[in-house]
């Protein structure tokens, strides 16, 4: 899944101070599983935000929705008959989401109420780490399927480096080294031969390096 | 091995001659009288010096620039190239760089994080790694064509190293890594500095068994200690280091006014023993902001008079 944080309310009420109608959007996808931008956390913000404008003594309109997804235009027209009621929106749907609704509400100001982290999993509850960079030219079937590009602090594609200790990564003793896991990992399923091979300079075309990114699929176009 | 680039590291280690080298940090300003003075102290006692790259990620004159200083003295360098700062676009330009200048030895590396130095909040790129870097220097030279395809006009002559820490973990896959440097285009190799002999020398031995030794030469690294203080902080603060117990105690054993000198007395002790190691083909001296010792223990070591090398 795309994982997210919360922004720091602060923050947020720093780009909604000026507004007087603003809707806090949630996403049910993604984001409600890592307990950033789901319903619950639409609450909490706009309630948040409306202590917040008491205090000041202002009467703003905080209003609260949650759709299925926001990277999807059916779920986002839910919107289309209330949206010009407000002048601002919060999403806090990820990065995708938030540009999506802003796409689609062209004259609204749409303003993050997430950092939006990597595409990861959940480890254990409260626990969200990363796994893909989605590099687009995927590797794993070499790499006994744990990923050294997401993975590895250098991105490192002949690894361990040289500051792999006792199983951690030299940046952070807290952090698995990939190429360890990577080698346990070719050991348990009798590949350590993959590991022999030096890995060819990896093409990062499809990588952002070959500008935004597209994937046509002529076959199930409507 | 013969040697294949006019380099005159190269060429001493082909002729079965211990290669010696020592390394000059670039300064932290623009000042070339720094840089020649730190070399001058080297000149005549190894064989090549080599240039760091921004080493531990501290924004420092650049290994290049420093590179062709030592040239334009008449010292012969070793050009550090990491990978955590330029794309192979830059990394093949710069080894064009050096070669018009003649530089003949190359390091590739993959560099020190940059969250341990002064930039922490910076992009690193790692487009390469250093075994494709080897591999992309050795097409360079030997093929004379860029990553690109393009033939190059007056192509790099360039003596390709590849650094080795076999202290690292985990220990099994060193030696597999080693043969996949050399198999990458490494032609020497510079090991992490070497406290716990007994590790270096198993290494070595299994290298020697796949044939290894045969196909690269293995300088060792040393390091001296300057202090106790220093031996603890390799031992405990810096990633992929071995610093045996023994060793620290002895430096801590040590009154303190004589602790530097103790520390030179184990860098020479260990260079002493190592000389012995089949497969040990030249050592790299590394005092760190401390290089007028070089000169003593290179003497002291019996590695002085360097070889004279047409």
């Amino acid at each position: 899944m795309i994982v997210a944080d919360k922004k720091p309310v602060e923050e947020i009420i720093g780009y909604v101070k000026d507004h007087e109608k603003i809707l806090v959007l949630g996403c049910n996808e993604c984001v409600t599983v890592c307990e950033a931008g789901g319903k619950k956390e639409v609450g909490i913000l706009a309630s948040s935000l409306r202590m917040y404008f008491a205090n000041q003594g202002r009467d703003i309109v905080v209003d609260e929705r949650t759709l299925e997804r926001q990277c999807d235009h059916e779920y986002l027209e839910e919107i289309r008959d209330i949206a010009d009621q407000y002048d601002a929106i919060i999403s806090i749907a990820c990065g995708v989401g938030i540009q999506f609704t802003a796409e689609k509400y062209h004259s609204i100001p749409v303003y993050p109420g997430v950092n939006t982290c990597f595409l990861g999993v959940t480890e254990q509850r409260g626990l969200w780490t990363e796994r893909c960079q989605a590099c687009g030219n995927c590797i794993l079937a070499y790499t006994g399927g744990i990923c050294p590009v997401s993975r590895c602090a250098k991105r490192i594609m002949n690894g361990p480096c040289g500051g792999s200790s006792k199983g951690s990564c030299e940046i952070n003793k807290d952090l698995d080294c990939a190429w360890q896991l990577i080698i346990d990992r070719l050991k348990a399923i009798n590949r350590i031969d993959l590991y022999e091979k030096m890995f060819d300079i990896k093409d990062w075309s499809t990588d952002r390096a070959g500008g935004p990114r597209k994937v046509v699929r002529e076959d199930v176009q409507i | 091995m013969s040697a294949k680039t006019p380099s005159r590291l190269e060429k001493i280690m082909a002729a079965g001659h211990l290669g010696v080298t020592s390394e000059c940090g670039p300064p932290r300003g623009s000042d070339p009288e720094t840089i020649r003075e730190k070399a001058e102290l080297l000149r005549g006692y190894v064989d090549a010096v080599n240039v760091t790259d921004n080493q531990t990620s501290v924004v420092r004159t650049s290994s290049l620039a420093t590179c062709i200083h030592l040239k334009l003295m008449g010292i012969e360098p070793v050009l550090q190239m990491v990978t955590r700062d330029r794309n192979r676009i830059a990394l093949q330009s710069d080894i064009l760089g050096g070669a018009s200048f003649d530089i003949f030895n190359l390091l590739c590396l993959s560099g020190d994080h940059q969250s341990f130095g002064d930039n922490p909040q910076g992009q690193n790129v790692h487009d390469l790694d250093s075994m494709q870097l080897a591999w992309t220097a050795r097409k360079m030279r030997d093929e004379g064509k860029f990553l690109g395809g393009a033939d190059i006009k007056r192509p790099p002559r360039m003596f390709v190293g590849a650094a080795a820490n076999p202290f690292a973990d985990p220990f099994e896959i060193r030696v597999p890594r080693l043969a996949k440097k050399i198999e990458a285009g490494a032609e020497f190799i510079q090991t992490q500095c070497i406290y716990n002999l007994d590790k270096f020398e198993e290494w070595v031995k299994q290298a020697r068994e796949r044939g290894l030794t045969e196909k690269v030469y293995i300088m060792a690294g040393v390091t001296p200690f300057k202090s106790a203080g220093m031996a603890k902080y390799m031992k405990n603060r810096v990633p992929g280091m071995d610093v045996p117990d023994d060793v620290v105690k002895r430096m801590a054993d040590t009154p303190k006014e004589k602790q530097a000198e103790e520390g030179v007395n184990i860098c020479v002790e260990t260079i002493q023993r190592l000389k012995e190691v089949d497969g040990v083909k030249g050592f790299h001296i590394m005092a760190i902001e401390w290089e007028e010792m070089v000169p003593d223990i290179v003497k002291r070591s019996g590695l002085y008079p360097r070889p004279e090398i047409a």
